[in-house]
């Protein structure tokens, strides 16, 4: 690869600095190269490969893409995709030891299984509860002696009945046509084991708890996944052959499994790079003299290795499709107010 | 809460008025006053050189949008600044050549942005597709 080749694919992992971070592949910066944007060679380019993909969580390389793009999509994931949340909780009663706003701010955290897309956003000053914006539940339970405790077990559920409250004490109460459309299971949180007060005989919780739908730039309560990431792939270049004790000392530099040591027909035994993807990237490599200047560590700087964690409440690749769906609707937006009414002054 | 964009009257883009030198304003006397809204409006949609106001957009839309018009040839310079943390608009600045009006450009580079979404969406759901189908061979 030429140098300026490297320099525009390439980030490079140097002893006391990170360099080439930033893309420079625009038209005028590089004579021979032509980096307008052409749309055809980008759909050619653009690879995508799933590595894992199930109900909650995904892992897939996408290559070809730009950080602009790829960095676009992560924060509309974490930030701008709805999901419905609790907002407000009535409190009527609450004589359990955590204070009311403490209580409340626990049971805003609950992920719930309701898809957001079949609500809409609440308006400020909006008091009513509409089935269209608002899903209602109510927490009602009160902890008491169990009459028919075991002796000499003084495990708190065997003293007292509704010791522990967790999220399937919650029971959903439909508003208007909300009974034909979902069932509690549709709706409710995405786990029934969540705890989220303990009590004592004679304490008690009356709460209604009402959600909205809203985005995770407003609250990270509203965030529909638990992380969303990219890391760049890791790229290890031996210039040279290292072998015997070298070798081991580089194959402990890095994470398990990225170098290994193959035993050659000389007997000499000579690490080789076998999995790069996994290399966490810590440049320890570079501390020892006698290795520094025999390798190079690199990042390809188009190839992202995407995580997606969901709550639950939808499926990973259905928001990553989502979040490109919401890049596309804000050029659709911005294209409409220039073409519709043309451009206002300030 | 995103609920103000359905505020009435909610104006998402805005440009900043031409008045630094631009080539095309350059024709007449700069400093005359702008007579009329109307007038500024029409110059500023012909300009070469640009600052618009995107309310409501942070770096997801700005650097985005920004990597997309800076492949455009046509470009002299584009960037964007997010003038204040608190204030929740992004500040858009685009210099052409001076062949191309500056909004043309950022058209371009709205329907470019929204195609390239659209190849990466095929893309992803073509390899979930792939993905699905290897992992129903691989069960059978």
């Amino acid at each position: 690869m030429s140098s300026l080749d490297e320099i525009r694919s390439r980030v490079k992992l140097e002893e006391t600095e990170v360099s080439n971070t930033t893309s420079t592949n625009f038209p005028g910066n590089y004579p021979g190269y032509d980096d307008q944007l052409n749309l055809d060679s980008f759909r050619d380019n653009l690879t995508i490969n799933i590595a894992k993909l199930d109900d909650d969580s995904t892992e897939f390389d996408m290559i070809g893409i730009d950080a602009a793009l790829a960095n676009a999509f992560r924060r509309i994931l974490i930030a701008e995709l709805a999901s419905m949340a609790i907002e407000k909780v009535h409190i009527h009663e609450n004589s359990s030891v955590l204070p009311d706003d403490v209580l409340a701010h626990r049971l805003g955290l609950i992920p719930l299984k309701a898809d957001a897309r079949n609500f809409e956003y609440r308006q400020p000053g909006d008091t009513k509860d509409h089935e269209d914006n608002t899903l209602v539940f109510k927490l009602k339970i009160i902890c008491k002696k169990n009459p028919k405790a075991i002796e000499n077990n003084i495990e708190p559920k065997n003293l007292y009945i509704n010791s522990n409250v967790y999220t399937e004490h919650m029971e959903w109460i439909p508003i208007g046509n909300q009974a034909t459309k979902y069932t509690a299971n549709d709706v409710g949180p995405v786990a029934n084991d969540i705890l989220i007060v303990k009590l004592r005989p004679g304490q008690e919780l009356d709460l209604k708890l009402v959600c909205v739908k809203g985005i995770g730039r407003d609250h990270a309560k509203f965030s529909p996944v638990c992380t969303a990431s990219y890391r760049l792939m890791p790229e290890i270049i031996l210039k040279e052959p290292i072998e015997n004790e070298d070798a081991d000392k580089l194959q402990q530099c890095f994470t398990s499994g990225v170098i290994e040591i193959k035993e050659q027909k000389n007997g000499q035994r000579r690490a080789v790079v076998s999995k790069p993807r996994l290399d966490l990237c810590s440049r320890e490599a570079l501390r020892y003299p006698e290795l520094k200047d025999r390798i190079q560590l690199n990042k390809i700087r188009d190839h992202f290795i995407f995580s997606i964690e969901s709550v639950g409440a939808v499926k990973p690749n259905m928001l990553f499709v989502e979040s490109i769906k919401l890049l596309m609707d804000k050029c659709e937006h911005l294209l409409n107010e220039i073409d519709g009414n043309p451009l206002q002054s300030t | 809460m995103t609920t103000s964009k359905l505020d009435t009257g909610y104006v998402k883009l805005q440009v900043c008025s031409v008045e630094d030198d631009d080539p095309a304003s350059e024709s007449g006397d700069r400093r005359q006053k702008v007579e009329s809204f109307e007038s500024e409006l029409k110059q500023s949609a012909g300009a070469m050189n640009l600052s618009f106001i995107i309310r409501d957009e942070d770096h997801t839309l700005g650097n985005s949008l920004r990597y997309v018009i800076m492949k455009n040839p046509e470009v002299d310079f584009c960037g964007y600044t997010v003038p204040h943390p608190s204030e929740n608009k992004i500040n858009f600045r685009i210099q052409t050549k001076g062949n191309v009006p500056a909004v043309d450009v950022f058209r371009k580079g709205l329907v470019d942005l929204k195609q390239m979404c659209s190849i990466v969406m095929e893309k992803y759901q073509e390899a979930v597709e792939q993905y699905q189908h290897d992992q129903k061979m691989e069960t059978t």
